[in-house]
């Protein structure tokens, strides 16, 4: 029997619309950070009105062939009167050029972030195009293509379009997944609930706001189908997978305890009991100010895993480490490089720790806390060894300091610059 | 050197800095509520209100004035990437 993958026939989603996209079983690991044991889609799709063929975005360059044949076994390309791309990364604007050079006549719809980076992908900078926002439409005679607005899921330029007769949202990344089954649908394909989940945990999960902002356009549509530019079409319980997103979203720590109050994190390890004695004099002096929850973890005693889930959810973090051969201990690196798969912007932060010689762990820490765009308002506290009861006041006053800050009230001061770390 | 004091309003904190200092250099460094993306005049992630001492900033450049147009500043904003302390200023952050 022939696969799908090798007769490269188009899929019937709708009287009206087809999928044209690539299979591309063999993909292992898709932009460096995603595995995905049985490769991807990329998905595609035509729309033919009345009056004229929309094509919704299109292929990986390496999968062009694929996008073309499907496409031409249900449209001619000079019935194509317009493309829309609903996002411009490389694995949905690959077969773009080619597209537009053998249907020059079709007008390219995408929205008004994509306007800079189509110049930069293309290197083209004479390319035409017309950029929408949210409720902006195309027509096609009998059918209407809808925009909608929804930044940084993941990147900046990211839409989605909704075809208003057919009830299908062309959603782009968002919903989608890496999986590659040739069923296509999915109440057909295997259980793909894995592969959706671990998706939204590595893409979507640093824009949960954006992704709440985008919820907000897409759940008044009445939505028969979710066409994602990857993994199974959703046409099964369509509204499940948008009511997912929301769920995983939501911050869960607000709904069970007073949104106004705030929560700081102490993280810590300590290889003689001295960056921990730190640790506990900043949180007495944090309590002294009080008005938000302190939580005090020794990275020696958990996983960093569940550490981030926490991170996300906080609005205060500080680091204690101590410093070995000149640099913050592997814990603290691992815990720090994987605020990357959550929002950390904007977060009070900073770091302290009791070292032998030089001390340098504090200081690296905070660049990276800084870097990471946290807030980091006092300068970092380091101790020689062992913190005398001098050094403990300092410790507290930290924690004072830090305190006062969290909860908006943040001590006037007036300071030299070369009191500020250098750098 | 010529001194001049940069006071960030959403922490209330006043830094002496020498006349010449970028707003950048210094803001991080206190917690200032100003972001930074790019950092180089083109992103327009760290508009800053002044809220005082407009005349003591250094004078934008076109990249900066092209920036601060397409991003639909007022007139007392400036780019904290990009902006030199002459004299006394007070900023806060514009987002």
């Amino acid at each position: 029997m022939s696969t799908r993958n090798e007769v490269l026939e188009p899929i019937t989603v709708t009287d009206r619309v087809h999928w044209i996209g690539a299979f591309d079983p063999k993909m292992r690991t898709f932009d460096v950070i995603l595995k995905t044991p049985n490769g991807t889609t990329y998905n595609a799709y035509l729309v033919r009105g009345s009056e004229g063929v929309a094509v919704i975005d299109t292929v990986k360059a390496e999968t062009a062939d694929q996008f073309f044949t499907r496409l031409e076994a249900v449209a001619r390309y000079d019935e194509i009167r317009v493309i829309v791309l609903n996002h411009l990364e490389p694995d949905h604007s690959g077969a773009l050029p080619e597209l537009m050079r053998r249907a020059p006549q079709a007008a390219l719809y995408i929205s008004e972030a994509a306007q800079l980076m189509l110049k930069a992908l293309l290197n083209n900078s004479d390319i035409a195009y017309t950029p929408v926002t949210t409720n902006d439409r195309v027509n096609l005679g009998d059918r209407t293509l809808r925009f909608l607005n929804t930044p940084y899921l993941h990147w900046p330029d990211t839409q989605c379009t909704y075809l208003e007769e057919e009830g299908v949202l062309f959603s782009g990344d968002v919903f989608g997944c890496h999986y590659c089954d040739e069923q296509v649908f999915n109440d057909c394909v295997g259980d793909f609930r894995f592969s959706f989940e671990y998706y939204y945990a590595h893409i979507m999960r640093p824009f949960k706001q954006y992704v709440l902002n985008a919820l907000a356009l897409i759940e008044p549509l009445e939505i028969r189908l979710i066409a994602p530019t990857h993994g199974p079409i959703l046409r099964d319980h369509p509204r499940y997978y948008v009511e997912r997103y929301r769920e995983m979203s939501t911050p869960h720590l607000h709904l069970e305890i007073d949104h106004g109050i705030k929560t700081m994190i102490i993280f810590y390890i300590s290889s003689y009991g001295n960056t921990m004695h730190m640790a506990e004099a900043i949180r007495d002096g944090a309590a002294e100010i009080g008005g938000f929850r302190i939580s005090l973890y020794d990275l020696e005693g958990g996983e960093v895993e569940p550490f981030v889930d926490l991170v996300e959810e906080a609005d205060a973090i500080l680091v204690g480490s101590p410093t070995i051969n000149g640099d913050a201990v592997k814990p603290v690196w691992d815990l720090l490089s994987s605020f990357a798969k959550i929002n950390v912007k904007g977060k009070v932060a900073g770091a302290f720790g009791s070292y032998g010689w030089s001390g340098e762990a504090v200081r690296m820490i905070e660049d990276r806390l800084r870097g990471l765009k946290m807030r980091v308002p006092a300068g970092g506290l380091r101790v020689k060894l062992i913190p005398s009861p001098g050094e403990l006041e300092n410790c507290r006053d930290y924690g004072r300091d830090v305190g006062s800050f969290l909860i908006g009230k943040p001590r006037a001061r007036e300071i030299d610059m070369s009191q500020l770390p250098a750098g | 050197m010529a001194k001049a004091k940069l006071t960030f309003a959403d922490i209330g904190v006043s830094v002496t800095v020498p006349a010449g200092t970028r707003i950048i250099e210094v803001s991080e460094k206190v917690g200032a509520g100003i972001v930074y993306g790019c950092r180089e005049s083109d992103c327009g992630t760290c508009l800053t209100v002044v809220v005082d001492g407009m005349d003591n900033l250094s004078e934008p450049s076109n990249f900066e004035l092209a920036t601060l147009a397409e991003k639909k500043a007022g007139p007392n904003m400036r780019l904290a990437c990009q902006t030199l302390v002459l004299g006394d200023v007070t900023v806060k952050p514009g987002a």
